[in-house]
């Protein structure tokens, strides 16, 4: 059995992030409403992998969770760029 | 504790199968977000128009349904972990009742839709042309199989729910609790890309 000490996510971390999420989602709205051509697209997603980002460390508990789990979402998230950047490659080069 | 019983479990690798799981789930929607980023690069100007015809604020709202229901799953784990069982009973419940909302907004979003004649296959959006139909080919698309990623993730919650009820997931076994918990994240996580896409940039 294991015998390390299981981390416990407090409610207020918990609180914290989801205003930090709503804050996000606020900012998102408001960017995309000042029209700022291609680079709201650009806005838009940065934004989005901010939040995902705070959804996967808390909510999902990566940040305290083993290793071996924080290695496996690292390549798979490796392999999905390498697959967005293949298909582009081939999209704006044929 | 009691370390000489012999306890056939093993909560690190559900955990861990629970994340490869979500690994296939994030490749899936990847791949439909590579497929949707390739037909807006061909046609960027009837995205740019049929992307203003989707509702922001019912996705605005669903999307803040969602953010919250994640919190609250969040802390029905937390409350678990620390014994409150009731608590944990009473989050997990306001979870469910929020993804429930999601989902009465979508069936009035894609109402409208369908009022406005838009619906795959539709004869309106053959005249439209091949961007638009490609754009709601998508928009049906990806926000159905998130919808029915809310319906599956409400079946496991409700699941649950009742195990938490008949306590066969209770303080020191909750790794079912936190699986549930894990899936629901991903349908917000996936959420998070999807509203940018569709219903802000235009």
């Amino acid at each position: 059995m294991s015998e390390h000490k299981t981390h416990i996510t407090s409610y207020t971390t918990h609180f914290m992030v989801l205003l930090a999420l709503l804050i996000l989602t606020w900012a998102t709205v408001s960017i995309t409403n000042i029209n700022l051509g291609p680079y709201s697209v650009t806005a838009a997603l940065l934004i989005a992998c901010l939040k995902a980002t705070l959804v996967l460390l808390y909510f999902m508990h990566l940040k305290f969770d083993s290793k071996i789990l924080k290695i496996s979402f690292s390549a798979v998230m490796v392999v999905f760029a390498l697959v967005i950047l293949l298909t582009f490659f081939d999209y704006l080069f044929r | 504790m009691e370390a000489n019983t012999h306890v056939h479990r093993d909560d690190v690798a559900s955990k861990l199968g629970m994340w490869l799981f979500i690994f296939t789930e994030i490749l899936l929607f990847g791949g439909m977000f590579i497929v949707y980023s390739i037909f807006r690069y061909n046609h960027p100007v009837a995205f740019h128009l049929a992307g203003e015809e989707l509702n922001d604020t019912m996705g605005l709202i669903n999307t803040i349904i969602l953010l919250v229901s994640s919190m609250t799953v969040a802390m029905s784990i937390t409350a678990m972990q620390r014994g409150q069982v009731r608590r944990s009973m009473q989050l997990l419940v306001i979870t469910i009742i929020l993804g429930l909302a999601f989902l009465v907004n979508k069936y009035f979003e894609w109402g409208a839709k369908f009022d406005h004649h838009i619906y795959p296959g539709s004869s309106f959006l053959r005249e439209l042309g091949t961007g638009d139909t490609l754009f709601f080919g998508l928009y049906f698309m990806m926000t159905g199989l998130h919808a029915l990623h809310i319906i599956v993730g409400l079946i496991i919650l409700v699941w649950v729910a009742f195990y938490i009820q008949k306590k066969r997931t209770r303080p020191d076994k909750y790794v079912f609790l936190e699986n549930g918990g894990l899936y629901w994240h991903l349908v917000d996580l996936i959420w998070i890309f999807l509203f940018p896409l569709f219903y802000l940039i235009h």
